[in-house]
């Protein structure tokens, strides 16, 4: 129980604001700033410049109509809540994982970090089939459950969830991981010295402690989840009601109505920006 | 039964939102036979009159967008051109024929496009995207596809529309959806799918994962898919004819080599690979 040297990233909240000019730390020289300024701008223009042209080139005139159809209130409820339920399991197996990943050393903890960080980098078209191939009527677990209980997964709405959960558990792992590595860990020394049982310093020291990392995970988590397409076309299929989501939606709209499919990546958007800025928002005061 | 053949093309030109046309299966299988007649020598490739009638001077790239069930047929089909034009490099890119109207309709820079549907089709011609009205190179039919060992024991559509059985059909918004719909309103039945996937390959590899018991898809998916998936013949579907326009587009890069190349496809030499695809083909040379 040796508190060991740890990188600490806390306090960026205070620092690196624009214009918080604490001299040393923030001032850059100005020909440095112009130097950067230039692929910064690129950057931001790469980012920004395309979500401009959806909002331009969106007919505005027929998003009444194009929002006012049931299939789309489907989709967004049907997205809204896999994506909730997706965020609840991520949150349900990613906080103990996340906490075992930080406090463990050793080999085998770098494995499994890196493991869990795969699906990160992992198209999500593979991750649905890798699905597929567990899950799947044919898959390692999926033909004994099927033959067993009767049960398939895929074409439900737990596949869409679980397809969700796949993408977007890293999300959450990283960051949480990230906040526990980061908290000073002698509040929970103190508080175990002071008689605290490990439930109750996990609940009233540690949670507390990390919890902008949690929410911010949770944000993240759950944007992505609310955006994923590729594994659940993949393993969950696309039936209305059922598992077509609305990324699923915007995109079977390009087929036949482009002019649908920019009003419906609006909405899209704009959903997702409220979870960010409104959970963001939450956890920066 | 075709009263209205010889107008066919001009004729959906001028329908502002063609339907797939229902048409007797006879009429496009006796025209697959006379084009068929005449295409039995398939040797000497490079003696075609048709396909060069200026091969020296063609070179560059020919960028072809062409609707994904013609996968199999415009790999051999751009061999054929490449060892016929050896300057010439034919680049294909195959997605929804909606998916590659709306390129065309972006301004993607391409030379031909293949759909399979008039209806996809129609918006590029009245945007006058094409250099020339659309040939119709081929037309299709729907087969059911079902996994080599058949876990749902489908025997006709009828099993399409039983929920006890897990089935993929292509949505209603893609030109195989439309034919499916059109096919299921024909005999009566309303499908019960548990997947309405975005275009025929994808419902195809449902079948060959497995996953599935049944899925709608093409004729010619069946066919290319080999062993790993069975067709079980609707009769009905000889009713529900897709069938499959090609153009040189009007802003095409290499013009030239895109005629060419639509020549190619619509020679006996094309028509044959079409036809071992699956595909009926009809005189669309000439009609």
């Amino acid at each position: 129980m040796s508190p060991r040297g740890r990188v600490v990233r806390g306090g960026r909240a205070g620092g690196g604001e624009v214009g918080g000019g604490i001299g040393g730390e923030v001032g850059a020289p100005r020909s440095a700033r112009v130097v950067a300024g230039v692929p910064a701008g690129v950057g931001v223009a790469l980012l920004v410049l395309p979500l401009l042209a959806l909002v331009v080139r969106t007919p505005w005139a027929r998003a009444p109509e194009v929002l006012a159809d049931a299939a789309v209130g489907q989709a967004l409820r049907l997205s809204l809540g896999c994506a909730a339920a997706a965020t609840g399991l991520c949150l349900l197996v990613g906080l103990p994982l996340a906490w075992l990943l930080a406090r463990a050393r050793g080999g085998a903890a770098a494995t499994v970090r890196a493991l869990v960080s795969v699906p990160l980098v992992l198209p999500p078209v593979v991750g649905g089939v890798a699905l597929l191939m567990l899950l799947g009527r044919r898959g390692l677990l999926g033909r004994p459950l099927d033959l067993a209980f009767g049960v398939t997964v895929p074409f439900t709405t737990a596949a869409v969830v679980l397809a969700q959960a796949f993408v977007a558990l890293p999300f959450l792992v990283v960051a949480v991981e990230g906040a526990l590595r980061a908290a000073d860990r002698r509040h929970e020394e103190v508080a175990a010295t002071l008689g605290a049982s490990p439930g109750v310093v996990a609940r009233r020291v540690t949670l507390p402690l990390v919890a902008p990392g949690v929410l911010s995970g949770t944000v993240l988590c759950l944007a992505r989840a609310l955006g994923e397409f590729g594994a659940t076309i993949t393993f969950a299929g696309s039936l209305p009601g059922v598992t077509r989501t609305l990324p699923l939606g915007v995109y079977l709209a390009l087929e036949s109505d482009p002019d649908a499919a920019l009003v419906l990546s609006v909405l899209l958007l704009v959903v997702s920006l409220a979870v960010l800025l409104v959970l963001r928002h939450r956890w920066l005061r | 039964m075709s009263p209205h053949d010889p107008g066919r093309r001009r004729h959906d030109r001028v329908v502002a939102a063609p339907v797939l046309a229902v048409r007797a299966a006879a009429a496009v299988a006796v025209a697959g036979l006379a084009a068929c007649a005449g295409a039995g020598d398939a040797a000497a490739p490079a003696g075609d009159p048709v396909a060069a009638p200026a091969s020296p001077e063609l070179a560059g790239t020919v960028t072809v967008l062409a609707a994904a069930s013609l996968t199999d047929a415009m790999a051999e089909l751009e061999t054929a051109f490449e060892s016929r034009h050896p300057s010439v490099d034919v680049v294909v890119s195959l997605a929804g024929s909606s998916a590659l109207a709306a390129q065309v309709l972006a301004g993607a820079p391409a030379d031909v496009l293949v759909t399979a549907s008039t209806a996809t089709m129609q918006p590029v011609v009245d945007a006058e995207l094409v250099e020339d009205l659309p040939v119709v190179l081929a037309s299709n039919t729907l087969e059911i596809a079902v996994p080599p060992d058949d876990p749902g024991a489908v025997t006709g559509l009828a099993d399409l529309a039983d929920p006890g059985r897990t089935v993929a059909l292509c949505a209603p918004e893609v030109p195989c959806g439309a034919a499916s719909a059109e096919l299921f309103a024909l005999v009566g039945l309303v499908p019960a799918p548990d997947t309405l996937e975005n275009d025929v390959r994808a419902a195809l590899t449902k079948v060959r994962l497995g996953e599935v018991d049944a899925a709608l898809v093409y004729r010619t998916d069946v066919i290319a898919a080999g062993d790993e998936v069975r067709g079980v013949p609707v009769p009905e579907a000889a009713q529900v004819v897709t069938e499959y326009p090609a153009a040189v587009l009007a802003d095409a890069p290499s013009p030239a080599a895109a005629r060419a190349f639509l020549d190619l496809l619509t020679s006996a030499d094309g028509q044959d690979v079409l036809r071992d695809g699956g595909f009926l083909v009809a005189d669309a040379a000439t009609s």
